[in-house]
């Protein structure tokens, strides 16, 4: 298997969704080639990171505002 | 999110109950609805249009039109889904307007070769994040992910960050799983890649 079999691969390897001859042959490649190991280690956390990161917050006085704004128009509907 | 067991063998979805009574014109029950998903619904348009005004009238004009449109909801796909896609729309008429009437589509840019294959081979720490203070994080993340087209952050966003499946996010963009499969792909690859920049492993320490 080659480096860009093995990425085309990452996503179903990183969601479990891979079949056992895949997921061994996959392995195998793994076992000798640090650069994919790398990249789906990084892969894997960058997806961790933007997961457990809230980056948008919506403050409780801005939702209090717009839920008021939006119930007051689909009043008028 | 628990589904009602009916009698028979089907389940109804607890949104579909509201979205029936709301039909009936309970607002009521499109205040429940509206009160868990603002925050999402917030959260995708900011992403999207990378601008706070528009991600607070997105979150107006989409809740606005979907209480509007309910008698279209069909009810073969999520409330939250549908509601989804309904603002997404939303985001990216509002991206075009600010990039003063130039097109911006779904499709935007995925022809980049970049992302295709990793460049970046540092390897990062264990807790790479930890480098950072929380709000130095924050600008980090969000400027790295502005820079990706929006054709890849938009699928990025959905399937990873809000985690709709890969058909629900290929049914709220119109698009086939197949491409929604690629575009997250290369969006998870150019992510990581430029994030190296700032987690590789003794970036603060100086290159050993």
């Amino acid at each position: 298997m080659t480096c860009t079999e093995f990425i085309a691969q990452l996503d179903d390897l990183l969601e479990d969704r891979v079949t056992t001859t895949l997921r061994a042959d996959l392995e195998e490649h793994l076992r000798g080639c640090e650069h994919c190991v790398i990249t789906m280690n990084t892969t894997r956390k960058t997806i961790e990171i933007y997961r457990s990161h809230e980056l948008y917050e919506l403050p409780n006085e801005l939702r209090v505002r717009l839920q008021k704004a939006i119930l007051a128009k689909c009043k008028k509907c | 999110m628990p589904n009602i067991q009916t009698q028979g063998t089907e389940e109804v979805h607890p949104d579909v109950l509201l979205v029936n009574r709301a039909r009936e014109g309970d607002v009521q029950a499109y205040e429940k609805l509206v009160k868990q998903y603002d925050r999402q619904v917030f959260r995708i348009a900011q992403h999207i249009t990378q601008n706070r005004e528009d991600a607070e009238d997105v979150v107006q004009d989409a809740f606005l039109k979907a209480y509007e449109k309910l008698d279209q909801f069909q009810g073969n796909s999520k409330f939250y889904t549908w509601l989804v896609r309904i603002a997404v729309n939303e985001s990216l008429m509002r991206l075009r307007k600010r990039r003063t009437g130039r097109m911006v589509s779904i499709d935007e840019d995925v022809e980049t070769e970049e992302g295709s294959m990793p460049r970046d081979l540092a390897d990062w720490g264990p807790d790479p994040e930890q480098q950072y203070g929380q709000s130095e994080l924050a600008d980090i993340l969000r400027k790295t992910i502005q820079g990706l087209p929006p054709g890849f952050r938009t699928v990025f966003v959905l399937r990873d960050v809000e985690g709709l499946s890969t058909e629900e996010t290929a049914e709220t963009l119109g698009l086939s799983v197949p491409a929604v499969k690629s575009r997250l792909l290369r969006a998870r690859l150019q992510l990581r890649e430029r994030l190296s920049r700032y987690f590789r492993k003794n970036k603060r320490d100086g290159a050993k």
